[in-house]
């Protein structure tokens, strides 16, 4: 036994000479070099390889900047009285961002709550054996593409909303937001964002439904023993618990709404910014870009690629925003 | 303060399976009372029907009556949610609220009963909590801090101040030191010693040492085989069970035979 | 003394609580004075349901607080508004699978539709179809074809990309400046909006073969850049739940690291990562607006990737909403669409069942 601990160093200097002479044949990373010398080379390509895939990624994605920026610089370089008709790459693009962020907005306020409440629904409340049907039948939600929630807009939400715009413009319509004459399509922002809200429903409350159901049983336990009700229990333990994760939810889901663009273009019949949500007016950039990209060419063209660019600058900083939010609350997290 | 306890012929279900059966036992208000018993026999499945904690498990139900000073918990009528505001419980492994701080992990419970504090009344409590639950000196720096941040020993006892902050009759404790270490477990041992002036204790423990350092009564719970019903086998004081027991399975396993 | 006790006087444990028949009789309040609120405004089935809800929410909860006291109350208004967010939710999802089933079927079912393309059909032929009341003509045959081809050349590309990625992060990447910014890219790419991922893929193609170069494989492309974060994502986390003793077991027995990788590591969590690239795969089988920026507007069939334009699905539905064939006569286009998003939607649910199948199936085996 002796001997042979003694021989290895000699048998691994003899085979590879280069690698690792000043190491203790005990350590693992010695032993397995000793016992299969070929197969270093494949160890080599394959950590290459692997390497290569992620710098890739980061090309990837530096290429995605540059392209876009190259492609968009005309629109901010070339006279402005030739971008959008004469009007100036800035005053064609300020109603499209404010058009997204409405839309968007407008798809959240309507999601959140009504998510955390189905997600709460499926952990805490409904049978277990409901739950895990529902649990599947949200998850195969969240995959159907946005165009079939477009098609559904347009086709059967669109028409049904317009008894009921028509009665928010009558009795609300001192709010600038019902002002009237309501569309008679029903195609309007309002709508589109109700679409996006259905469309993105499923998303934030498939993650919000894995957080809930992370929540220690210890904390349930405890929150419950003290004689807390299930809402009061749920407020103590799963609400807190899983806020960071209904944070990144809800980021997630407006990233999604903001960046949608067939369930936009198929139900919003655009026009200028307009305060109403329930005429047809208004306009989201992707929608946009999407309605114009066939036709255009030349400096148009570059106009609708700067318009792309100035969407994905808007989505990186509601993620870096969701990120910043999120390194706040690490303290009390649960995450310990 | 302090409430008797009578169970009269108790069987514990999950769905059709009889998991715990025919139990009948009085507990004497300001004692310490240790379930003793080898693992599965239903020990702390009937300890956690003394506050209807059962229940958060699908499908469990109990027959039989628990009487808390001759008030059956499972009388149509009562809210298990006032039962557990009476009979406080302390679990397994340490679980102060993680998103609360020291301060508002105590006072969780009497938020929750009390509606608004004024200032003056709620670190009160809490202080008076935690030097029950012999905390306060460790802690009352670090009031705001999370009690996530506590040692295991601390936590535990955070929960035990949580638990008596809500002035329950009865505070039930389920293994509470098993995920301690020695040192945490001695003050947490010479806590319950002090709590039963105050308080009726129940506590399960697996550790027999433990039984009979902290008990005044002990009853000892054991099991046929795997899916037979757990049942109680003898209940007597804590040195009669330990010296002097009558049944023969209560002899083998204080003197470390099986289980 | 105990049994005097009990019988003698109320149990201090009880407190009031609302009879059982509290929830029924609510929801009989609600229902009825929801029809009678309904009637006042103008009655529809929707707002009798509304008004139902909100009535029995209001009965419930006040009866609950002047019996039960706000604690309860306040429990069961959260009851009742988790409840009322399932149901909520569940009408809408339901309406979108019910028009596609009813719009989709008479489309799928139509002769020709799954195996025609919709080459020399136009407006001509559908205001024929109308009028004669004959079948309509015109299929997606070659909008399956080029979703089939664009998405598997989205899938040839991203998944070794993505997948070696996510070796290099787990297994060779632990803690290098390298690797955290590889999984902050990753990240920054998860949220590019599908339109700009179109775009970038028109630019590149556009800078580099000049102006208008649309075909199948720009669009594969431009799905890659959609795809890649989510097979490393989804990959990455299936790899980093491989216990580690299991590496250590291969060291020990003098296994190279890439050996170890590849016929320990990878086949622990071959299901796994096979489920997650199926669902990768359904996530960007349905995206829309790439392919519209990058594919061009086809209607023939069309094998090749590398030249002349494509159809796909999505895009097919799209254009047959937006355009119709016909403008007089929008039925059959209408028609066709609900069929292709019919088609569409079994393709999603197909791929997303077949991951959890292989899940399920694959997965490491227990010990029994």
């Amino acid at each position: 036994m002796a001997k042979t601990l003694h021989e290895t160093p000699s048998v691994t200097k003899g085979r590879d000479v280069t690698a690792t002479q000043t190491k203790t044949p005990e350590s693992p990373k010695e032993l397995r070099e000793m016992s299969s010398g070929r197969g270093a080379a494949g160890d080599r390509i394959f950590s290459g390889a692997a390497l290569a895939a992620g710098v890739l990624i980061l090309v990837a994605l530096v290429a995605v900047a540059v392209f876009l920026v190259v492609q968009a610089l005309p629109a901010f370089v070339a006279p402005q009285s030739q971008i959008a008709n004469g009007q100036g790459f800035w005053p064609y693009i300020f109603p499209l961002v404010v058009g997204t962020v409405i839309a968007a907005a407008i798809a959240l306020l309507i999601a959140t709550p009504i998510s955390i409440g189905v997600a709460l629904f499926i952990s805490h409340y409904a049978p277990r054996r409901l739950a895990q049907i529902l649990g599947y039948v949200i998850d195969l939600l969240a995959a159907i593409p946005s165009v079939i929630f477009g098609a559904w807009g347009i086709s059967f939400l669109a028409p049904a909303l317009v008894p009921g715009y028509t009665w928010l413009s009558n009795a609300l319509g001192w709010i600038p937001i019902f002002a009237g004459p309501p569309s008679a399509t029903g195609k309007t922002l309002l709508t589109a964002s109700i679409v996006l809200a259905v469309m993105v429903i499923p998303i934030i409350t498939s993650v919000c439904r894995e957080i809930f159901l992370q929540t220690p049983k210890l904390h349930e336990e405890a929150a419950l023993a003290l004689g807390a009700t299930r809402w009061e229990m749920i407020r103590m333990t799963v609400l807190p618990f899983a806020r960071p994760g209904i944070i990144s939810a809800v980021m997630l889901g407006l990233g999604r709404a903001l960046g949608e663009t067939m369930a936009v273009a198929l139900v919003l019949s655009s026009g200028p910014l307009i305060a109403s949500l329930i005429r047809s007016g208004n306009q989201t950039i992707a929608a946009e870009i999407a309605l114009n990209f066939p036709e255009a060419s030349g400096l148009s063209l570059n106009t609708l690629i700067a318009a792309g660019l100035v969407l994905f600058l808007f989505t990186l900083a509601v993620n870096i925003l969701a990120r910043w939010v999120i390194s706040r609350h690490k303290e009390f997290s649960g995450a310990n | 303060m302090s409430k008797r306890i009578d169970v009269k012929d108790l069987n514990v279900y999950y769905g059709n399976f009889l998991a715990v059966e025919g139990v009948s036992i009085n507990i004497a208000p300001r004692s310490v009372t240790a379930f003793i018993g080898p693992s599965g026999c239903g020990k702390s499945t009937f300890l956690r029907t003394l506050n209807r904690m059962h229940e958060v498990i699908p499908n469990a139900r109990v027959e039989g009556e628990v009487l808390l000073d001759g008030d059956n918990l499972y009388a149509p009528g009562v809210d298990p949610v006032a039962v557990r505001s009476h009979v406080g419980m302390v679990f397994q492994r340490p679980n102060p609220f993680p998103t609360m701080s020291i301060r508002d992990n105590v006072l969780a419970g009497v938020k929750l009963n009390g509606g608004r504090l004024s200032r003056s009344e709620a670190q009160e409590i809490v202080e008076s909590s935690l030097l029950g639950a012999n905390l306060w000196n460790e802690v009352k720096d670090r009031l705001d801090k999370p009690g996530s941040g506590l040692s295991g020993g601390q936590q535990q006892r955070l929960c035990i101040a949580r638990a008596i902050a809500v002035k329950p009759d009865v505070i039930l404790m389920d293994e509470p030191c098993s995920a301690l270490d020695p040192i945490s477990t001695l003050a947490v041992e010479d806590l319950i010693n002090e709590l039963k002036e105050q308080y009726t204790v129940v506590i399960v423990t697996h550790n027999m040492q433990q039984a009979a350092r902290v008990s005044d009564k002990t009853a000892f719970f054991n099991i046929a085989g795997t899916g037979k019903p757990g049942k109680l086998i003898e209940y007597a004081e804590t040195a009669t069970i330990f010296n002097n027991p009558k049944e023969k399975a209560t002899e083998d396993y204080v003197s470390g035979r099986f289980g | 003394m105990t049994a005097i006790a009990t019988s003698g006087r109320r149990s201090a444990l009880t407190r009031n609580r609302l009879p059982r028949y509290a929830p029924w009789a609510s929801l009989a309040v609600g229902l009825i004075v929801g029809a009678a609120l309904s009637t006042l405004v103008g009655f529809s089935l929707f707002g009798w349901g509304l008004f139902a809800a909100i009535v029995y929410t209001l009965v419930y909860v006040s009866w609950s607080g002047a019996v039960e006291g706000g604690r309860k109350a306040r429990d069961k208004l959260a009851t009742s508004l988790v409840i009322g967010a399932f149901i909520i939710v569940v009408l809408p999802l339901f309406s979108v699978i019910w028009t596609v089933l009813e719009g989709g079927i008479k489309g799928f079912l139509t002769p020709g539709f799954l195996n025609t393309s919709m080459n020399g059909v136009s407006g001509i032929q559908d205001n024929m179809s109308v009028n004669t009341g004959g079948r309509v003509l015109g299929g997606i045959y070659h909008a399956i074809i080029g979703t089939l081809l664009i998405t598997l050349w989205a899938t040839v590309i991203s998944v070794p990309i993505g997948l070696l990625t996510s070796i290099y992060l787990v297994e060779y990447g632990e803690g290098r400046r390298l690797a955290r910014a590889i999984t902050l890219f990753v990240d920054v790419m998860t949220g590019i909006p599908s339109i700009v991922a179109g775009l970038f893929a028109a630019a590149l193609f556009a800078t580099i073969f000049g102006p208008g170069t649309e075909t199948g494989f720009v669009a594969s492309i431009a799905l890659t850049v959609l795809m890649i974060p989510v097979v490393v994502r989804s990959s990455e986390e299936m790899l980093r739940i491989v216990p580690n003793e299991l590496r250590e077991a291969a060291y020990a027995l003098g296994v190279r690291k890439w050996r170890t990788i590849l016929m320990v590591v990878i086949p622990t969590a071959i299901s796994g990562i096979a489920s997650g690239i199926t669902l990768a795969i359904a996530r960007v089988i349905g995206e829309t607006a790439p392919i519209l920026l990058t594919a061009g507007f086809a209607t023939k069939i069309n094998f090749n990737v590398f030249s002349d334009w494509m159809a796909s699905l999505p895009t097919y539905i799209y254009f047959q909403i937006l355009n119709p064939a016909s403008p007089s006569n929008p039925g059959p286009s209408i028609q066709r669409a609900w069929g292709a998003a019919l088609v569409l939607i079994i393709f999603v649910m197909v791929l997303n069942l077949v991951a959890r199948l292989v899940a399920r199936i694959f997965a490491p085996k227990t010990g029994r």
